[in-house]
Parts: C-alpha cells; sequence; structure tokens
C-alpha cells in the first residue's frame, strides 16, 4: 500500500487548519489568558511565581490542550468524512495515527514554542528552560493520544465536552506529576532523569496502545 | 462476467435486534442493482454493511473489486474548495483496485465539468446548494473510478434533470464494465440495462 | 473433550435465563457470608485486638478501610477481566456485569478515603493530603465515576458498554500504579506491611480481624454485583418474552 492516501490525509488536515486559522489558535490563546491570570490572581513576586511556574505552565498547557480535543473526531463524524476511512483498503490504523501526528503538529507544537516565553513570565530560572520543553514535548504528545481516545470513546455522545474532560483527568494526572515535576527538580538543581524516564515509558506504552483501541472506539462510534 | 460483489445473508443489530432480514446480493460487472424497502427497513445500513463501513452481525460478504460509497452526506469538507475536495479524494483512493475496469479515473476538472460544476470549482463546498452537493459526490465517483458504485438515495434532492444525469453517469460506468448498487425510495433508475432488484424487509420481531 | 465442554458452558452461561437462575440462586448465601465474616471480623477488631501503643484504640478503622481499599482494586480488575470478555466475545451479561460493578467499586473508593481521612485526622492532624497513594485512589475514584458517565451518555446499551468496556481497560494502568505507589514515593502514607509471599510485618494478633472482613468485603462485593446485574438484567429485557413468562410463572 502506498503512502499516497495516507500523505493526502496529512494534508488535509494541514490546509483545514490553516482555514480554520481563528479556531487553530485558539487553545494558544487560552494558554496565555491562563499564564496571565496567574500572576494576577496570585500576586507578582518573583519568588512565588518562581516555585509555582513549572506546574503553572504544565496546567495552563493542559487545559489549553482539552479545548482542541473537541474537533480531533467530531466534525468528520458530522459532515460523513469518518465513515470514508473504512470505504477501501486503507489501514485504519495508519489514518488514526496521521490524525494524532497533525493535531500534535497543530496543538502541541505550539505550546512547546511557546515555552521559552511563558518561562519568563512566571520567572522560571533559565536553567530548567529545556527541560520543560522537553517534558512538554512528550506531555502534549501525550495528551493527544489520550486525548484522542477519549474523544474517540465519547463521540456517540451528545455533549462530549465536559464528558471529555472528565474522562482524561485520570489518564492526565500521573503525565502532569511526572512533567511538572520534572521541570521542578531541575529548577532546584537536582536531575530529571527518573521523571523524564517514566514519562518516555509511558508515551511508547500509549504509542503501541492507544491507536488500536482509538480505532475500535471510533468503529463502535460509528453504527 | 466477473463478479464483484458476494454477500450472503448480511445482516446488522443495533442494540441487540437484527435491523432487516438477512438478505443476500450478488453484484456482477456492468450490472446495477436497486435496493428498496420503507422508510427506517436499513436499506442504507445494508449499503454501508456492503461497503465495509459496518462489520456484518450475520453472514458473510466478500469483496472482489474496490468500492466507493456516497451516502447521504457527501462526505466533503465544507472549508474547501470543490476542487480541493475532489483532488483529496483522487489521492485518498488512489491505488485501489481498478479491476476490470476499461476507463481510468479522470481529473477533477473533468469531473467536475461532466456533473455541470465547473463554474463552482473555487466554492466552498459548504455553500453548495442540497442539489449541488449531489452532484460534487458524483464528481467524487467519477475522479475515483472503483469498479463498484454504493449509493445511498442518489436521487434524493435532485429534479428530474439531475436525477437524468445520475442515470447517464450509471449508464456509463455499466457499459465500462463497473457495478451499481442503489437505494432509492421514490424514482427508480432508467437505464440501458434494466436494474435488478434487491429488496429489503424489517426484521420481525425476534424473541429469544 | 472436556474443552468443548468448558466453551460450551462458559457461553451457556452467558445466556439471560441461565444467568438470571444463577444470579436468584446464589445471593443469599453470598450475603448470609458477608453476614457471618462481617460479624466475627467486626467483633474481633472491637473486642479482640488490644489496643495499639501509639494509636491507642483509634487505630481500629484500619478494618474498614483496609479491605475496602483492596476491595477498590479487585474490584477493578475483576471489571476489567469483565470487559475483555464482553469486548471479545460479545456477551450481553458480561457487559452488564462490568457497568454494574463500577458504581460498588466506586462506593468501594469512597469508603476508603472517607475512613482514611477520619483516620488520618488524629493520626497525622490532617484530613487529606497530596501524597502518593491518596491521590491514586482519588484518580481511581475519578476513573470509576468517568466509566459511569461514558455509560450513562449512551441510549444504546450495548454500546455504551462495549465503549466504556474499551475506556475500563484503558484505565487499568491505574492499579499497579497506586499499588506501588507507596514504594516509588516516599510518603506519608504507611508502606507496604502486609505481603502474600514472604513476611508480614503486622503483628499476629492484629491479623484475623482482618483476614476475616477481607473475606467479608469479597463477598460483599459478589453478592452485590449478582443482585445488581440480575436486576439491570430484568430491567433491560423487561419486554422481552422469558421475562414475561417468569413474571405469569411467579403470580
Amino acid at each position: 500500500m502506498t503512502a499516497r492516501p495516507i500523505l493526502a490525509l496529512f494534508k488535509r488536515d494541514l490546509r483545514l487548519a490553516a482555514r480554520h486559522a481563528g479556531q487553530s489558535l485558539l487553545p494558544l490563546v487560552f494558554l496565555f489568558a491562563v499564564l496571565i491570570l496567574i500572576p494576577l490572581g496570585v500576586g507578582p513576586g518573583p519568588n512565588l511565581l518562581a516555585v509555582m511556574a513549572p506546574g503553572m505552565v504544565w496546567v495552563a498547557a493542559l487545559l489549553s490542550g482539552l479545548l482542541a480535543l473537541e474537533h480531533l473526531f467530531r466534525p468528520d463524524l458530522e459532515d460523513g468524512t469518518l465513515e470514508q476511512w473504512w470505504v477501501g483498503d486503507t489501514s485504519v490504523l495508519a489514518i488514526v495515527m496521521v490524525r494524532f501526528v497533525s493535531h500534535w503538529l497543530i496543538t502541541g507544537l505550539p505550546v512547546i514554542l511557546i515555552a521559552p516565553l511563558a518561562a519568563q513570565m512566571l520567572y522560571l530560572p533559565p536553567h530548567a528552560v529545556p527541560t520543560l520543553m522537553l517534558s512538554l514535548l512528550l506531555g502534549t504528545a501525550l495528551l493527544t493520544l489520550f486525548g484522542g481516545l477519549v474523544a474517540a470513546l465519547t463521540l456517540g455522545t451528545q455533549r462530549g465536552g465536559v464528558l471529555l474532560a472528565i474522562l482524561i483527568f485520570p489518564l492526565i494526572v500521573p503525565v502532569l506529576i511526572f512533567g511538572a515535576g520534572a521541570t521542578a527538580v531541575v529548577a532546584d538543581g537536582l536531575s530529571a532523569q527518573a521523571h523524564l524516564g517514566l514519562l518516555t515509558a509511558l508515551l511508547v506504552l500509549a504509542l503501541t496502545l492507544v491507536p488500536l483501541a482509538t480505532v475500535s472506539a471510533l468503529r463502535l462510534n460509528i453504527e | 462476467m466477473q463478479t464483484l460483489i458476494e454477500a450472503h445473508a448480511l445482516g446488522f443489530k443495533r442494540a441487540g435486534r437484527l435491523i432487516f432480514t438477512p438478505t443476500t446480493l450478488t453484484l456482477h460487472a456492468g450490472q446495477c442493482v436497486v435496493v428498496s424497502g420503507a422508510n427506517g427497513s436499513g436499506k442504507t445500513t445494508f449499503l454501508r454493511l456492503l461497503a465495509g463501513i459496518l462489520k456484518p452481525a450475520a453472514g458473510a460478504i466478500e469483496r472482489r473489486a474496490g468500492v466507493n460509497f456516497v451516502g447521504h452526506q457527501a462526505a466533503f469538507k465544507a472549508d474547501l474548495s470543490c476542487l480541493e475536495n475532489l483532488c483529496f479524494q483522487h489521492e485518498f483512493y488512489a491505488g485501489r483496485d481498478a479491476g476490470k475496469l476499461l476507463v481510468p479515473a479522470i481529473s477533477a476538472i473533468e469531473a467536475l465539468s461532466q456533473v455541470g460544476l465547473i463554474k463552482l470549482m473555487r466554492r466552498r463546498a459548504g455553500h453548495l446548494s442540497a442539489g449541488q452537493k449531489k452532484r460534487l459526490g458524483l464528481a467524487g465517483l467519477l475522479v475515483t473510478q472503483a469498479p463498484v458504485w454504493l449509493l445511498d438515495e442518489p436521487y434524493a434532492s435532485l429534479d428530474e434533470s439531475g436525477a437524468q444525469q445520475v442515470d447517464r453517469l450509471i449508464d456509463q460506468h455499466l457499459r465500462h464494465g463497473g457495478g451499481v448498487v442503489l437505494s432509492t425510495h421514490r424514482r427508480q433508475p432508467v437505464l440501458s440495462v434494466p436494474a435488478l432488484s434487491c429488496p429489503i424487509a424489517a426484521a420481525a420481531e425476534a424473541e429469544t | 473433550m472436556i474443552w468443548t465442554t468448558l466453551k460450551v458452558g462458559f457461553h451457556k452461561l452467558g445466556t439471560p435465563q441461565v444467568f438470571y437462575r444463577l444470579s436468584s440462586l446464589l445471593p443469599p448465601w453470598l450475603w448470609a457470608g458477608f453476614g457471618v465474616c462481617a460479624a466475627i471480623g467486626v467483633y474481633q477488631a472491637l473486642y479482640v485486638v488490644p489496643p495499639d501503643y501509639q494509636q491507642g484504640d483509634s487505630f481500629r478503622i484500619l478494618y474498614v478501610h483496609v479491605p475496602a481499599a483492596w476491595q477498590a482494586m479487585a474490584t477493578y480488575v475483576v471489571m476489567a477481566v469483565l470487559a475483555m470478555i464482553a469486548l471479545v466475545w460479545r456477551i450481553r451479561v458480561a457487559e452488564i456485569m462490568a457497568m454494574v460493578s463500577a458504581p460498588i467499586g466506586a462506593a468501594m473508593t469512597l469508603l476508603c478515603l472517607a475512613t482514611g481521612s477520619i483516620w488520618g485526622r488524629p493520626m497525622w492532624g490532617t484530613w487529606w493530603a497530596w501524597d502518593a497513594r491518596l491521590t491514586s485512589m482519588l484518580v481511581l475514584l475519578f476513573v470509576y465515576l468517568g466509566i459511569m458517565a461514558l455509560y450513562a451518555a449512551y441510549d444504546d446499551h450495548r454500546k455504551g458498554a462495549r465503549v466504556a468496556c474499551i475506556l475500563i481497560l484503558v484505565g487499568l494502568i491505574n492499579i499497579p500504579i497506586i499499588h506501588f505507589s507507596v514504594e516509588w514515593w516516599t510518603t506519608l502514607h504507611q508502606g507496604a506491611t502486609i505481603r502474600f509471599f514472604g513476611e508480614s510485618t503486622m503483628h499476629p494478633s492484629m491479623m484475623p480481624p482482618l483476614v476475616w472482613m477481607t473475606v467479608a468485603f469479597k463477598f460483599l462485593y459478589a453478592a452485590a454485583l449478582l443482585t445488581r446485574a440480575r436486576n439491570e438484567l430484568l430491567r433491560q429485557d423487561r419486554s422481552r418474552n422469558w421475562v414475561k413468562l417468569l413474571m405469569l410463572k411467579s403470580t
């Protein structure tokens, strides 16, 4: 099987994201909104903010990531393009994986690139920024994977949005703990090897299992 | 005559109950089969089973050639132009088994001309009328040229001239060695070769 | 020969009528078992076991807290097995049993968290702490609630059950995390003192009521599971012939 169908889908996803530029950028705007609200809410003291910075950047990244998840599969279900994935002999697993990749590029990558700016806003020590970006790289990938799975599971319900947030919460807690923890220990001068190692292990586990589960969930919901 | 699809006693369950009595269908090259039945009898479900979208709960199906399915909603992205949608379709279904079809897939521009949408090629698909969307769906068939066409209510939203165009395209496809299975509510296809009938009956209240 | 008999028996067990008979016959015994074990366990916990030299009498809540915690996790494992059966063999009875297990598991988790809070207040001076064991138990509660919410959001019971079963299997990763959380992180919560294999560090005089209460909770789960599953089956099949026949026979 050639890669033409998969590439075509990938290009279409990116083209659609560009068409809806406003919708695609909304999570980023939300991220900034949260980051601005924190100093306004807890006070602008650099010491306090520096201590909270890793966790706050992470929480903001996760919350903004949740916004984008509704649009992962629902539009395709609604205009009839989702069921076409099973017509023909392209592997649905490959299609789903490409969807995850394009989603991450649109929602996760910008967050990672914005991270240094966010770190600056919350007085995170500069030497912790690379770890922040690396942990966000792993974390946003995991958010896309778990979020995609939960989006697929809730596709058959009416109000996907709130239910989606409730369902993804247990899955994302370990990611948050290890991701924010990695940045925090590096900010304190220690090594984040253990945290990043566990995050990577979690990512590998998710990469192997989540796409398969997502395909099953999608199949159930197109009936 | 080449067999394109063999479906034996195909059935589907919803909430644990069979929707329609298991139905058998064999499609040969050059044939058109009309799936008929009352509203809600399961015509769309049957077509989706043939397309491979649904997994049968009863019976078996063997597809010997590539399949194209056009459902109630034309599967297009509302924010892309007609041309972009068709180009995507062409790429997505590329490499599919064209079997013994005598005519390869045509270009998006040509397909748009054939269905009369060439003036709207840059218009966003979401801004088309219902009839125009149906015609765009037909253009999608021409661009991908799978041997088997599965059409769910292709005459809906079309006026008589639009319906005649559908018949012309089906005739052309059958002449080239393809097969068509379509469901329709009122209007029957008017073709040069008489169409076969495949009635779908709602399942009797099966009891345990 | 044995294999075919087992397979046939397995599938027969999944038919509504056979399951209905089974789930009508067993629960009274299971409730009786629960009653007896709980009575013995509670009596021993309150009167036989001597007071702790550090905590006095307030430690006795352990005899509800620990079995509830174990049962909360065990329920999830059983649910995961049922979910796998439901997804692979599409047996409706397995789907029903998995779905009715979720509220039981949620209740156990809630009981564990509540008794833990009550115990923690005099012990640690706080109702709550964000340590690994407590947090992961709280996460487990949300997993249960999420499964219940997902199932409830679907009108089609069978589809909803299958989707929830996928979620159950995904959430299975949480169980090892809870279990090992006290080893991986040095936390406020007590480390593992009871082991299946090897030496337990709990004093032998404290063990018997714990065993009785653990067994009691197992009986409780089994009884509640079968009773709830039976009720749900009747409710879903209320318009089917076999239920109507049953109702006729009983009048």
